[in-house]
């Protein structure tokens, strides 16, 4: 499935340079410079508004730099190495009127696959049944969360880029997510996950990324909340 | 560059007057229309003012789009607003002059019409620049002006072959045109040409000079210490 | 198969199961033809000649509400952005949505035709077998100016009122290229072909213009 070697931990898998994304007057990222390296899982964090969809998005390739740089798997062209990449968002990307199959069958496409086992590998890996004939407009949310999960790694991606994946999902099916994120990882994927919920990844992440004000202002190895706000 | 403004703009002044004493006063009087003909004299060259910027927009489209350079995406903008008050003389002009004539406000007369068309297209490439929400709004705006540009021979053809099956009386009489007349009506484009090339460049500096200074304030927000609400 | 016959067969399975804007529009080309045929009555003879540009303001306006319900289902869960961020090439996209608002439109108007063939009276003087033709490529004319500029409206405010502004100027010589290869058509009294060869050009130059054009409108933020 994969052309290029996964990349061994620790050397860089992304590096943003002085990044500036602004909205009109709205600077949403302020000149971010760090270092990602691969087989890491990294939890960003911050308040509303610190800039980490924007980041991410950016990441993406959804939304173009207004400064500064960003190199990915060695490729200053983040359209050259899509195909490693996987987005996941708070709206489901997915269709509400089809299955979730037939979702899988048709954003597979998009990249070249159509083997048809891809797919109901990847809906039972997020632990949901391949064979569900309820459109995915009908899901519950945690379930439409992991379904969108499913059609991020569609294209078995070394980069995973997940905003809020378990917002609004049920505290079970959340902890579910994690251990499957923490396997992803184990096998050599490099996984960014932004999230309010950041005490779901203690134990999980490798290094939570703490911004303000688009700026990334720390990274530490464990999540301690500061007394006063919720764990 | 600044001084050159002001002589320029006093050349252009008596040009302008010395084109004007030309069309009311030394051409001759047209001898089917009477004096009423003498609109002519800003109708055309106003018509032909209006096509050059359009072109001039059409190829600062392309150029943004191919080199990104800011500087084509002020003057694909500036020759739009320009072009699009020059078409609205001809538009206004046309009836004037087709009324005591023709008898008639509006007719289907080729350049008229083709004036008409484009006035449309580049009043809606306008409107696109000021509702876009996009952060790539020039791109978006210079893919419109392309796709404009290219309808412009498409509506060129169609018009002239409605008018060969549906003959209209001619604004502008189609034939040939006295030498005198020429001369006037040359210098009158001349005039009109310095007097566009005068607004186009007011109206670029100031586009320059607004988008510095969005430019600095954009700069001056990023760099502000964060405000915290805490 | 490839990714634009892909597309399209999903979209139209898609419209086929939810029915919610095939229905609405339907319905509202047969109130379209009702009304233009309560305001203008004419004589059989005058019919003739009026009845081209009827028709075809009136699929104008049928094809803009179909246009501009194109993009609706990308924008509601954010579909657009896995478009994105996949290597799929725009332009199979564009030409899938294309192809479906060609299949849409052409639906609305053979329902609209036969009403307006009962209001009307008509009966072509000249070679009907053009009318197809006419048919096929003035609507795609329509068809892929209105999904292009259906996507660039997305990044405007007044979305639905910038569908028709953008589309109407360009369409100007198509629309009467069409108008008038109609009634030639029916009125028996000129030829169509050039009408028909401008509608080729027509179709042709801005087929390729916005195939071309369309990865700076889909990535745009």
């Amino acid at each position: 499935m994969n052309a290029t070697p996964i990349a061994p931990a620790t050397t860089p898998i992304i590096t943003v340079t002085d990044l500036v994304k602004q909205f009109g007057r709205f600077a949403a990222l302020r000149g971010v410079s760090a270092t990602f390296n691969a087989g890491q899982m990294y939890a960003i964090l911050g308040d509303n508004g610190a800039g980490k969809t924007t980041l991410l998005r950016t990441l993406a390739g959804l939304n173009r730099p207004t400064r500064g740089s960003i190199t990915m798997l060695g490729s200053n062209n983040l359209r050259a190495v899509c195909r490693q990449v996987g987005y996941m968002a708070h709206p489901s990307l997915l269709y509400d009127e089809m299955t979730g199959m037939e979702n899988l069958h048709y954003f597979a496409r998009l990249y070249d696959i159509t083997d048809d086992q891809r797919c109901a590998s990847v809906i039972t890996a997020v632990g949901l049944d391949p064979d569900l004939a309820r459109p995915v407009g009908q899901y519950s949310q945690g379930m439409r969360q992991r379904m969108s999960l499913a059609r991020a790694l569609l294209n078995d991606p070394q980069i995973l880029l997940l905003d809020e994946p378990f917002s609004n999902v049920d505290l079970r099916s959340a902890r579910e997510m994690v251990l499957l994120l923490g396997k992803m990882r184990d096998n050599g994927k490099t996984i960014f996950v932004v999230t309010h919920q950041a005490f779901l990844l203690e134990g999980a992440a490798n290094e939570f990324v703490w911004m303000e004000e688009g700026k990334i202002v720390s990274r530490t190895s464990h999540y301690s909340p500061t007394p006063g706000e919720k764990p | 560059m600044k001084r050159v403004f002001p002589i320029l703009g006093l050349l252009t002044a008596g040009l302008l007057s010395y084109a004007l004493y030309l069309a009311l006063v030394v051409a001759p009087t047209e001898q089917t229309m009477g004096d009423v003909q003498r609109i002519f004299y800003y109708h055309v060259p106003s018509a032909w003012t209006a096509f050059l910027l359009f072109f001039v927009n059409f190829i600062a489209s392309v150029i943004y789009l191919l080199r990104r350079s800011p500087k084509a995406d002020i003057i694909a903008l500036v020759a739009a607003e320009v072009g699009v008050v020059f078409c609205t003389v001809v538009l206004v002009t046309g009836p004037i002059w087709a009324r005591p004539v023709w008898g008639i406000w509006w007719t289907w007369d080729l350049r008229l019409t083709l004036t008409l068309v484009l006035w449309l297209i580049y009043v809606s490439y306008l409107i696109l620049r000021r509702f876009s929400t996009s952060g790539q709004t020039p791109q978006l705006a210079a893919v419109l002006a392309i796709l404009g540009a290219l309808d412009v021979p498409l509506v060129y053809f169609s018009i002239w072959f409605f008018r060969t099956q549906h003959p209209q009386p001619v604004i502008g009489g189609g034939g040939s045109i006295d030498p005198r007349m020429m001369h006037v009506l040359l210098i009158n484009w001349a005039a009109f040409s310095c007097f566009a090339f005068l607004v186009f460049w007011s109206r670029y500096r100031l586009e320059v000079l607004k988008r510095e200074l969005e430019d600095t304030q954009a700069l001056e927000d990023l760099l502000e210490s964060p405000r915290s609400v805490r | 198969m490839s990714l634009t016959g892909v597309t399209l067969i999903k979209d139209l399975r898609l419209e086929w199961r939810s029915k919610d804007a095939i229905n609405s529009m339907l319905f509202f080309a047969l109130l379209v033809v009702v009304i233009f045929s309560f305001s203008f009555d004419p004589t059989a003879e005058e019919s003739r000649q009026i009845a081209g540009g009827l028709i075809w303001v009136a699929f104008l306006f049928a094809a803009v509400v179909a246009l501009n319900q194109t993009w609706a289902r990308e924008i509601r869960n954010q579909v657009l952005d896995a478009y994105r961020v996949s290597p799929a090439p725009a332009n199979s996209l564009f030409l899938a949505k294309a192809s479906g608002n060609f299949i849409f439109v052409l639906v609305l108007e053979a329902l609209m035709t036969p009403l307006f063939v009962v209001f009307y009276n008509l009966r072509a003087l000249g070679p009907a077998w053009q009318l197809p033709i006419v048919a096929l490529l003035g609507t795609w004319a329509l068809v892929v100016n209105g999904t292009f500029f259906a996507a660039m409206s997305l990044r405007t405010r007044s979305r639905e009122i910038m569908l028709p502004l953008l589309l109407f100027p360009i369409s100007l010589p198509a629309v009467l290229a069409m108008v008038e290869a109609t009634t030639s058509i029916l009125t028996g009294e000129y030829s169509a072909k050039f009408w028909i060869v401008l509608l080729a050009a027509y179709d042709l130059v801005f087929t390729t213009g916005c195939l071309l054009l369309f990865d700076i409108v889909l990535n745009a933020e």
